[in-house]
């Protein structure tokens, strides 16, 4: 058990040995975070659309029953044709039927976490389909056999000259060519082929509207758009949870998601698919994947308000500096820690442990998810049913006890302050686990209490 | 029982008490002074270019002397001479060589500085996003301040198909270093005509 919970500290650490790059990581996405500060202040009613946007989604997550039966006889109704997947080898079957049903074995696909999520890629290379990625970082993980770190910057643990090695070898660059520029270009010309010669697009969806049975979809690059206008069939797949009532509600959201996911006013492109073109057949598969238990947890079920702009990634001090691929699993940083261990407790037990509590999260989200408070109560949950990582079992056992003695505290902090003096080499060592790539602070003089004593006058 | 079945019925035993809708039209949205300068300002910030125009044909020597082959420039509007009219019938595969496209939106929004078009305006859907160059013709009074009035517009109306189009498409996957022109066109110009 100890080595699935040890999870996180393992891969973090594995991160963190390259420190020029995990400071890149770091202060890349924290400017990100900056670009989002700057994006939200320029809209004086930010933080009333933040709470609008929550309460259209606590209304969603109350009236889910009748927004999926509105929204599929809608969708029916406009010619799109609504699947339902219980969990994601389900959803990975529906697709697989569909390619065959249309004898294909080629696909395009833009960004979707849920395919990712269900292990939509595995389970179609082993049945032979070939699956090409049409975002730029999504394309590139994929080429190096690696998936996304980052739900919206897939590839931002990455640098320009592994991308240059990376397109030498695959799509015959010159070697030593790491300018975006160019390197963007000859992915243009790399995938213009593989839209204009795939028949099936998948895409991902963004939101569904109950009212209009149509689904938007929000891109920077146009991957999404290429693909599914030039297929003879677009295939989007969507999480149950995306539906928002009506088209008005678009208002609220749109104003909300590229500002708080990269501070940009408005993705390039926000598409709204509501029938299909002409000659062409639309799917769309509503998918379940432990999203109806979590909707049944009341301390955690708002996590499925979550609209995936990412801004807890960026602002997140331990996602920045241990790396998307430390969080193992499809979604990463504070979401993802309180999504998947409600697929699997056990495997993803160490996930919400992986935070400070320090609530940066919860005041960037834009629907107001309170992602600190489930982290936390993930810990509680987790250690009741015995999965949580011995070495912190063990640590706080022992930090109770001192707390709860005040000679004991008193004399701990006194050896503690002198031990730091005098013999520092005693914590700055491999076996205390707060000295890995940390460096201990200065002991202070004195003690809180014994300030408090002299000063108090 | 099937998935469907299996999945709504889980929904209802497993959703919360009912929480009211909040009522967003009582919120005070953004109003700009000047929204087509606000709208310029914006476009212009994320990689897109607005000319003003006071007539038509103005479109047709900005893209002669700003964009190179001109054999394959199209447009959906009748009244811009000069420029071939988009075969509606074509199959859109054959859009990959297209340089210019020039086509007509509903409205701008200047909160953002995107452009809506639907299928009415574009014709073919691949249009706007496989061409090399964009442009997009607007009335000086075709602007809303924002996305909630935006959406007043669109209303309950069937489109079929609808985009909001902000900038050319645009990629900053490599190092965060912006690039124009990622899988869709590398430029956009938003003509405003003074009516």
């Amino acid at each position: 058990m100890s080595s699935i919970n040890a999870k996180h500290p393992e891969l973090a650490e594995a991160f963190n040995k390259d420190e020029a790059r995990v400071d890149w990581h770091d202060e890349t996405l924290w400017w990100i975070r900056q670009k989002r500060d700057k994006a939200a202040w320029t809209i004086p009613e930010w933080e009333v659309l933040r709470e609008t946007a929550s309460a259209i989604k606590n209304n969603v997550l109350s009236n889910m029953h009748e927004y999926l039966v509105e929204f599929e006889a809608k969708a029916r109704a406009n010619g799109i044709i609504v699947h339902w997947a219980a969990d994601g080898k389900e959803h990975n079957e529906i697709i697989h039927a569909i390619l065959q049903e249309n004898k294909v074995s080629q696909i395009v696909k833009s960004k979707s976490m849920l395919t990712e999520e269900c292990g939509l890629n595995e389970y179609l290379a082993k049945n032979e389909i070939d699956v090409v990625d049409t975002d730029l970082g999504e394309r590139i993980v994929q080429l190096a056999n690696e998936h996304p770190s980052h739900i919206v910057l897939p590839c931002i643990h990455w640098k320009k000259e592994e991308i240059g090695e990376l397109f030498h070898q695959h799509l015959n660059t010159p070697k030593g060519n790491a300018d975006p520029q160019f390197l963007t270009n000859a992915a243009r010309i790399h995938l213009r082929e593989k839209f204009l010669t795939r028949r099936i697009a998948i895409t991902g969806v963004n939101f569904a509207v109950a009212e209009t049975g149509e689904f938007v979809v929000c891109t920077n690059e146009g991957n999404a758009d290429m693909g599914a206008h030039l297929a003879d069939v677009h295939i989007a797949c969507m999480g149950i949870e995306k539906i928002i009532p009506q088209r008005k509600h678009l208002g609220i959201f749109l104003r909300l998601l590229a500002r708080s996911a990269t501070g940009q006013p408005i993705t390039t492109y926000s598409s709204h698919f509501q029938k299909p073109n002409a000659g062409q057949v639309m799917h769309i598969v509503l998918v379940d994947n432990g999203r109806t238990v979590q909707l049944g947890r009341e301390d955690f079920r708002n996590s499925l308000k979550c609209i995936r702009c990412a801004a807890c990634f960026n602002t997140c001090p331990v996602y920045r500096r241990s790396g998307g691929h430390s969080y193992h699993t499809a979604i990463a940083g504070p979401i993802g820690a309180i999504l998947a261990p409600n697929l699997d407790m056990k495997k993803y037990a160490d996930l919400p442990f992986a935070s400070t509590l320090c609530g940066s999260c919860s005041n960037v989200c834009p629907v107001k998810i309170d992602i600190h408070n489930q982290l936390y109560k993930w810990r509680q949950e987790i250690t009741e049913e015995g999965y949580s990582p011995k070495t912190k079992t063990v640590a706080m056992k022992v930090m109770a006890a001192i707390l709860s003695k005040p000679a004991v505290f008193n004399f701990a902090g006194k050896a503690g302050r002198w031990v730091m003096k005098y013999l520092p080499f005693v914590v700055n060592n491999k076996l205390n686990p707060w000295y890995k790539q940390r460096d201990m602070p200065a002991p202070p003089k004195q003690s809180f209490t014994e300030w408090y004593k002299k000063n108090r006058k | 029982m099937n998935s469907r079945e299996k999945i709504l019925t889980a929904v209802k035993m497993n959703q919360p008490a009912m929480q009211q809708l909040p009522d967003e039209e009582a919120i005070a949205v953004i109003q700009y002074e000047d929204k087509l300068a606000q709208f310029t300002t914006v476009l212009k910030t994320i990689g897109g270019n607005v000319v003003p125009i006071n007539c038509i044909d103005e479109i047709v020597d900005f893209v002669k002397n700003n964009f190179s082959d001109s054999q394959n420039y199209v447009t959906t509007l009748s009244e811009l001479d000069g420029i071939a009219m988009l075969d509606e019938k074509l199959d859109a595969h054959f859009l990959e060589n297209i340089e210019v496209a020039v086509v007509k939106a509903l409205f701008g929004v200047a909160e953002n500085g995107s452009v809506w078009l639907t299928d009415a305006e574009v014709k073919i859907r691949a249009l706007p996003f496989i061409c090399q160059h964009l442009a997009v013709v607007l009335q000086k009074n075709d602007f809303v301040n924002n996305m909630q009035e935006a959406y007043k517009i669109t209303g309950k109306s069937d489109y079929n198909f609808g985009v909001f189009i902000a900038g050319p498409s645009k990629t900053a996957d490599i190092e965060q270093s912006l690039v124009l022109g990622a899988h869709g066109p590398k430029t956009m110009t938003v003509f405003v005509l003074d009516n």
